[in-house]
């Protein structure tokens, strides 16, 4: 479904991406690990149009994507999240997915229709699956970090996105909320068949749930492989795991 | 519970805003048509500038292009008065259009800063040009339709306009259209992640904002008779702004208290002192400091906040 090819981002002389190569299929959870620094963030910058690769194909469902801006990117099926939570503070925990949910169906531009009660049966549905509906009214701001997080995830899953890309979904978070967020990444893919491409510092969580693993280090692809693949593989274990094989 | 009481202060607030000329000397009755379209263009600023999230600092260009556009049509093309008072509405959002097409490319403080330049272009081109626009005596005894002649009519009619506007920018904030503006206010980034164009929103937006000032304008010529450069110079758009600020920009209303408010004292306080200006500088630091949120932005948010606590 997604396939990325020895992609290059660089900053002034700093190579942030430098050859990364990705392949995620239909349906899979695939993690992306790497110690701080490694270029994760950057990757999916340039997955979602935040940034655009200096070289090397990003191809998504055959078709090349890399430069294209974020809205366009959206609406060919990948939705992401942020490392730093991105929500709309001021709007309710219901106004946030409802935008999400109009945007997908191309209606925002309609200034006299009132908005109130439009696709809400969709959006509650959403807040049901993901754990919000009994916060759907309160002021976004307002929410606890981990429900801002999993806002987020409820945002990008509006867009009925194909992919669904989450930049540290569980950054900042206690260890109860990670486990919570952890368990709905797994309900999302197992209910839904949704795709999902994420990055992770818990190693331990990752393995758990993954399908396959791809390592990152200092902006380029160590590996990708099953979880025990990854185990064994000694230059992982040298650059993340800490350990002089 | 809210409901019943709001339908009954509309109905007072109406009742109130006829009964005005019938019981007011001429005078009173001018201000208060001066205060009703000022409301409008304060409003109208809202929707780019609380609700969209947009510097718009050079707002009163709209205003007075609008103005213009409606003063020009009735002196010199000699066109009948619709058309006149259709054109300066168009023309104001015309000139949003292009404006917004440059600005847009830049963020924040540099959107308004490039808007303030280009709007002062607009108001020197006004300002100079002697043969057209009157250079810096403006126009003056502009001719109206009978109707609409009399302060008394001029009034009713200033009044019927700014009540259609305001119901009708009410409607475009209630819109998927006026959510998703808020959305891109709150969050730019977010908005694009979501597939949400942000800069065509943006663009609308102000296009929105710009006839809304426009038709303000018009009322203007309506209520004055007259036009002349400084209701486009870019204090102007500053004085209109704090008006949003002192009501409260992320309400609706807001910016009508902050209109009226800065209308009556700049008409009633004058009489008395030339120093008015020091008296809304002490209330607007009163304000800035302990309702950050605007005066009518801090009964909203104390609201939601008092059920929080109940629940």
């Amino acid at each position: 479904m997604l396939e990325v090819e020895s992609a290059v981002k660089s900053f002034g002389g700093f190579k942030a991406v430098d050859g990364a190569n990705l392949r995620v299929n239909a349906g899979e959870i695939v993690p992306v690990i790497g110690p701080n620094g490694a270029g994760k963030t950057t990757l999916f910058h340039l997955l979602t149009g935040h940034l655009s690769p200096d070289s090397g194909r990003i191809l998504f469902k055959g078709k090349e994507i890399g430069g294209l801006p974020p809205h366009v990117i959206c609406r060919r099926g990948i939705s992401r999240s942020f490392q730093v939570v991105n929500i709309f503070p001021r709007l309710s925990v219901f106004e946030n997915v409802q935008i999400a949910v109009l945007s997908r169906e191309r209606k925002t531009f309609r200034i006299f229709t009132p908005v109130k009660g439009m696709a809400e049966e969709e959006v509650l549905r959403i807040l049901r699956s993901v754990g919000l509906f009994d916060r759907r009214d309160v002021e976004s701001d307002l929410l606890s970090h981990g429900d801002k997080k999993v806002l987020e995830i409820a945002v990008a899953l509006s867009g009925n996105p194909e992919l669904l890309v989450l930049d540290e979904p569980t950054a900042g978070m206690a260890p109860e909320e990670t486990e919570r967020c952890i368990r709905l990444i797994r309900k999302l893919s197992e209910e839904s068949g949704l795709t999902i491409l994420f990055c992770e510092h818990d190693i331990g969580l990752v393995f758990e749930i993954a399908h396959r693993i791809m390592v990152m280090v200092r902006g380029a692809t160590v590996m990708q492989g099953s979880g025990e693949e990854v185990r064994r593989n000694s230059a992982v274990r040298s650059a993340y795991l800490g350990e002089s094989g | 519970m809210r409901r019943p009481a709001a339908t009954l202060l509309l109905f007072l607030l109406s009742a109130t805003l006829l009964a005005l000329p019938q019981v007011l000397p001429r005078f009173h009755t001018y201000v208060a048509a001066i205060v009703l379209l000022t409301a409008l263009l304060a409003t109208s600023l809202n929707l780019a500038i609380g609700y969209t999230g947009l510097y718009q600092f050079g707002h009163a260009v709209f205003y007075g292009v609008g103005a213009y556009g409606t003063a020009l049509t009735l002196t010199r093309s000699g066109m009948p008065a619709p058309v006149a008072f259709l054109a300066g509405p168009l023309a104001a959002a015309a000139l949003s259009l292009a404006m917004g097409l440059i600005c847009i490319r830049l963020s924040k403080l540099y959107f308004g800063m490039l808007q303030i330049s280009l709007g002062s272009l607009v108001w020197a081109v006004v300002y100079r040009w002697y043969s057209f626009t009157g250079g810096d005596d403006g126009i003056h005894g502009i001719p109206l339709p009978d109707a609409i002649a009399s302060p008394k009519g001029s009034y009713y009619c200033t009044l019927v306009v700014t009540a259609l506007c305001l119901a009708a920018m009410y409607r475009i904030v209630r819109s998927p259209f006026g959510k998703v503006i808020q959305g891109i206010r709150d969050n730019p980034v977010r908005a694009a992640a979501v597939g949400v164009d942000v800069k065509r929103h943006q663009l609308l937006s102000l296009v929105i904002a710009g006839f809304f000032a426009g038709v303000a304008g018009s009322l203007f010529v309506v209520v004055e008779n007259s036009v002349f450069p400084d209701m486009m110079f870019w204090t102007f758009s500053l004085e209109v702004l704090i008006m949003c600020l002192l009501g409260g920009m992320y309400t609706f209303f807001g910016p009508l208290v902050g209109a009226s408010a800065i209308v009556l004292l700049r008409v009633f306080a004058s009489v008395h002192t030339r120093y008015w200006s020091l008296l809304l500088g002490t209330i607007l630091t009163l304000v800035i400091i302990f309702l950050p949120d605007g005066v009518l932005g801090a009964f909203v948010r104390r609201a939601p906040a008092k059920e929080d606590a109940g629940a």
